[in-house]
């Protein structure tokens, strides 16, 4: 690998998916062709964001899946973007893994060339033109859907970004969950959610959503008390991105287990 | 038809260091020297904004002295290279010593190829690891790299400040005696250096993934106390 120097009419500027395909020419990724299958959206996954407080909560399943068996038990969708924004994923895992390591090194490429950060509305801008740019391979079968949210420090709130599988994203006031038992999350967020909730009432809702989408839907893993798997959860405040610890998420399933056995109904 | 005249390869060469050391002796001078948590770099320089020094990587930061626009260019440069390295392969594998060796070549190419050699002076150094030691690569406007051991000086007029901070350097020195040592050692006999006229960061255990810092105002008035 040489020094990456180039013309100012041809520099990439703070742009590294620019500066990537600067160095190395040619498509960085083959698009097939042939007649597209239609899109596929509700890809096996479940991830939410929820806004509180003090900023946002994001969570999401550990399952991947190919056809109608279980690919992986350990899979991560929920991602650090940078130091206060994350990151969460569904659809197809290869390239939604990869647009989440594009989009990281995007970010602290920007920071480190700059000398500031992205603003939180730019970063989401970011993503959207990836999400745009990986289009074609959606139009495959090959969506990418993501969500993001982070702490917008000049604003002093957490702030929720929906995308569609075209780049669009809108920002969402309250919650927004994705993914194949996204809506089954989403209707049990509606019914707990207020706003300004605590981080401990935040966190529970969050747990909560996941336990129902996993429920009734099949590409979504549970709690895996058996293995001891449990969703990721992380929060985004003014202290930037912080993982919720694997005790209290695994604490926290056991006793919402516990409380509908002890009210007499199946968990 | 003009003839061109001949000039002798050693009047070139001679002519183009001199060039390149008048450039880097009119600006101001930056230390750079390791302590208990990692790398000190302190440069003598009031602006708040057009740093001398500056994060390239995870572990990885750059420094450099002269000619601003210059030395920026080839900070931008490490930053593309060290990102699309990491992006490639893996961040572990993005390491000081090729990026110090592609400066130096780069360096060495312009001082004998261009019209005008690189006014610069710049330094690469590495936080290290349990298995990667600490390093600081010095490299000279024609190429020529040094790895320091735990001390550079970087500048015009670098032999008394070289002299001052081997005299106070201690392997296990805390921040504070650090940061006063380079403070003193940069600002000479005759002049003090408040934290206004002093640009400082260090690469240090404790700051996450990113080793990288810069230290604030009010930070730098608690340590020089």
């Amino acid at each position: 690998m040489n020094l990456p120097r180039f013309a100012p009419e041809d520099d990439p500027g703070p742009d590294f998916a620019a500066l990537l395909l600067r160095r190395s020419p040619g498509p960085v990724q083959a698009v097939p062709t042939g007649p597209a299958t239609g899109v596929d959206v509700r890809h096996g996954t479940t991830v939410v964001a929820l806004r509180f407080a003090d900023g946002v909560v994001m969570a999401g399943d550990r399952r991947a899946t190919e056809g109608h068996s279980i690919a992986h038990r350990t899979m991560e969708k929920v991602f650090p973007a940078d130091r206060y924004s994350a990151v969460a994923i569904a659809g197809a895992a290869g390239p939604a893994v990869e647009m989440v390591r594009l989009f990281q090194t995007q970010l602290e490429h920007y920071e480190k060339v700059e000398g500031v950060v992205l603003s939180l509305e730019g970063k989401a801008n970011q993503l959207s033109q990836m999400v745009r740019s990986h289009f074609p391979m959606a139009l495959q079968g090959l969506a990418v859907v993501p969500l993001f949210a982070g702490y917008d420090l000049q604003r002093g709130t957490g702030r929720i970004f929906n995308y569609d599988v075209t780049g669009g994203h809108y920002e969402e006031t309250e919650h927004s969950a994705t993914g194949s038992g996204g809506r089954d999350a989403r209707t049990t967020i509606k019914l707990g959610y207020r706003p300004g909730l605590a981080r401990d009432e935040a966190v529970e809702l969050a747990i909560q959503a996941l336990y129902e989408a996993a429920d009734e839907d099949s590409a979504t893993g549970g709690p895996d008390l058996v293995r001891g798997i449990y969703p990721l959860v992380a929060t985004v405040t003014a202290d930037g991105f912080t993982p919720v610890p694997e005790d209290e998420v695994a604490t926290r399933f056991a006793s919402l287990i516990e409380r509908r056995r002890a009210e007499g109904r199946q968990p | 038809m003009t003839m061109p005249f001949y000039v002798a390869p050693e009047q070139v060469m001679k002519d183009r260091a001199e060039y390149a050391q008048k450039g880097i002796a009119r600006g101001r001078s930056l230390v750079a020297t390791t302590y208990d948590g990692g790398v000190l770099f302190v440069a003598d320089n009031p602006s708040r904004s057009l740093h001398k020094i500056s994060e390239i990587y995870d572990r990885i930061a750059f420094a450099g002295v002269g000619k601003y626009n210059e030395f920026d260019q080839l900070r931008v440069s490490g930053v593309r290279h060290a990102d699309t390295k990491g992006f490639t392969f893996s961040r572990e594998d993005v390491d000081a010593r090729s990026l110090a060796n592609l400066y130096a070549q780069y360096l060495g190419q312009v001082f004998t190829h261009e019209m005008k050699p690189l006014e610069v002076e710049i330094l690469v150094a590495e936080l290290g690891t349990a298995t990667r030691p600490t390093q600081l690569f010095h490299i000279a406007y024609e190429g020529t790299i040094t790895d320091e051991d735990h001390v550079a000086v970087l500048g015009g007029e670098t032999a008394a400040i070289v002299e001052a901070l081997e005299a106070s350097w201690r392997e296990d020195w805390g921040l504070a005696d650090a940061l006063r040592a380079s403070v003193a050692a940069l600002a000479g006999p005759d002049r003090t250096l408040g934290p206004g006229d002093l640009e400082v960061a260090v690469l240090a255990e404790g700051n996450g993934r990113r080793a990288f810092r810069r230290l604030a105002d009010d930070e730098l008035d608690a340590l020089l106390g």
